[in-house]
């Protein structure tokens, strides 16, 4: 009887009880359409009007877009996100690629440690990692100190009022914040590849680098799309840091688009422009999401 | 084998370097804390001693003690209210066939790359509109709709994953399809719920910018602002700076250090692979 019972259901699954999926999914999807799609649709709206937040807006069209690549004062923003990538995904994968180089080539004791602790700085509030690197930055900090004590008291800056040191500066810290995702990412690839081949490598007589190039770079292709994708997605969302370390300055020498957004609504009055800003780094990310996937897949 | 033992000397020597950069800023904050006013500064030192009276002044004078009320209250509200409302989601996209399947998990996959600054504008207007910013539920309402994204693509996976023999079983012993979810997939699913529920902790304990536009009254501030006013206003008083920034990442890197694995786990997922 169970069998029969059991049979007459597979047949009729892979349909299960059908119109009651619409039931579980409701409460999940009217608060995402009314907090997530709504508010999004809204941006475009918002995006095609010059509006100050008080008076009557007027219709300009596509004009803030255009002026996205036209006015050097929003230009710039998306230039230094572009620089910021650099530090926040490219030095991250750079240096966790490294670090599973080096782990290729021994077993590593104490591997829950090492990881536990790289990944720490990920998830401390970037308003805590703003405090912590304005300190490192400051007049007397941490780095200047370093310097004086290595006898390079010379190089001592004022790093975050810097015009064209700051914008590094920040960078940095967001080296700092990403290094460990992907050194983790890593170390779990690395441990995945078998040994002989490393054995093998060795064996036809490969130094490190080739080494490198030929087993540890292509076994880790898909762990390098995932901390590409998270590094930049993350990159170019991040609005804290800037904020509270620079606050775009000194002049707009680090601001970003997502400072940009907020700097316009909320402390300049140019709603619609904020707005396209906010579209035009929504469009950003989905397009570079997609190089990257792309550029994986290209290769496999 | 001495080639092997320089190896291994200098994969250890790489290591210790990159825990000491990962570590020194964070023991810099943790030694500013515990410092004296008189002797605290920007800079690594040696505590004078364990003022431990820091966490007290920023509890009472630095207001910490309000904006950890107002942190707890968010954010249990938002991980109790996206786990749930992301479960029930992804048991049905992760079980069930019906029309429009797909394309509604896609629209949900669309918010794990819309960026907060492309909603934050509207979502203003709107609220004050409805004369419910500088509340919670405007911090509220948000987050849980952005961890729901998160939390439906999350959950799916282990839906589909889960076995349809079990399911099955249940169905047929009489269970509908609300207590197979809750009896049965549920307590099996605790694992992934874990790492569910310790992701949404630290992006809405974290979170500063909705906290920035939404909030104005100091009541409402939950810690991550509340700690930027602080630097604001009294960038000088150093250690009590330093101790409330112990104070805003301690809960977290608590809840870290005991789900290791499952924090690095789902925060490594954010990547999605379709």
């Amino acid at each position: 009887m169970a069998n029969r019972a059991r049979a007459a259901y597979r047949r009729r699954a892979p349909g299960e009880p059908r119109a009651l999926g619409y039931l579980y999914i409701a409460p999940a999807l009217l608060v995402f359409v009314a907090m997530v799609i709504v508010p999004l649709g809204q941006s475009v709206w918002y995006s095609l009007f010059n509006w100050d937040g008080l008076s009557v807006a007027t219709w300009v069209g596509v004009d803030n877009y255009t002026a996205l690549f036209s006015d050097p004062t929003l230009r710039g923003p998306f230039l230094h996100a572009l620089v910021l990538l650099v530090f926040y995904a490219l030095l991250p994968i750079s240096l966790g690629l490294l670090l599973a180089v080096v782990m290729s080539r021994v077993r590593v004791r104490g591997l829950t440690f090492f990881r536990t602790v790289l990944f720490l700085p990920q998830v401390l509030a970037m308003v805590v990692v703003a405090v912590t690197w304005r300190w490192i930055y400051a007049p007397t900090g941490l780095l200047n100190q370093a310097l004086r004590l290595v006898g390079l008291g010379g190089l001592t800056a004022s790093w975050l009022g810097s015009f064209s040191l700051a914008l590094p500066a920040v960078g940095v810290a967001g080296t700092w914040v990403g290094f460990g995702l992907c050194m983790v990412l890593f170390l779990a690839g690395v441990q995945t590849v078998p040994r002989e081949r490393y054995e093998a490598a060795r064996l036809d007589g490969a130094g490190p680098w080739q080494e490198f190039r030929a087993v540890t770079l292509p076994a880790l292709r898909p762990q390098i799309a995932v901390a590409a994708t998270l590094t930049i997605v993350a990159g170019l969302r991040n609005f804290d840091l800037i904020y509270l370390t620079t606050a775009g300055g000194p002049g707009t020498s680090t601001a970003v688009p997502a400072y940009e957004v907020y700097h316009r609504a909320f402390e300049i009055g140019q709603v619609g422009s904020a707005a396209a800003v906010g579209i035009g780094l929504t469009v950003l990310i989905f397009a570079l999401t997609v190089v990257v996937s792309r550029l994986v897949e290209g290769h496999e | 084998m001495i080639s092997s033992r320089l190896d291994r000397a200098l994969t250890y020597a790489v290591l210790v370097l990159f825990v000491v950069v990962a570590l020194v800023p964070v023991l810099q904050i943790v030694s500013t804390a515990l410092s004296s006013n008189e002797h605290a500064q920007p800079g690594l030192l040696l505590p004078d001693g364990l003022h431990w009276h820091n966490f007290v002044d920023a509890w009472r004078r630095g207001h910490f003690g309000s904006y950890l009320r107002s942190s707890v209250i968010v954010t249990v509200v938002v991980v109790a209210a996206a786990t749930v409302l992301s479960t029930m989601a992804a048991y049905a996209f992760g079980t069930m066939r019906f029309p429009g399947v797909s394309v509604l998990f896609y629209v949900f996959l669309l918010g794990l790359t819309v960026p907060e600054e492309a909603l934050v504008i509207p979502l203003y207007y709107d609220f004050r509109g409805l004369g419910i910013t500088d509340t919670y539920w405007a911090l509220i309402l948000p987050q849980t709709a952005q961890s729901v994204a998160f939390g439906t693509y999350w959950m799916r996976t282990y839906f589909s994953r889960s076995s349809r023999e079990i399911t099955e079983a249940a169905r047929i012993d009489g269970a509908n399809s609300w207590s197979v979810l809750w009896r049965v997939l549920v307590p099996s699913g605790r694992p992934a719920i874990t790492t569910l529920v310790v992701i949404t902790f630290m992006w809405t304990w974290n979170e500063f910018l909705l906290a920035l536009v939404m909030v104005s009254s100091d009541a409402r501030r939950t810690v991550p602002l509340g700690l930027a006013f602080f630097q604001g206003q009294h960038s000088s008083d150093v250690a009590l700076l330093a101790a409330g920034a112990v104070l805003v990442a301690l809960p977290v890197v608590i809840v870290y250090l005991v789900f290791q694995r499952r924090f690095i786990e789902g925060m490594l997922s954010g990547a999605v692979k379709e």
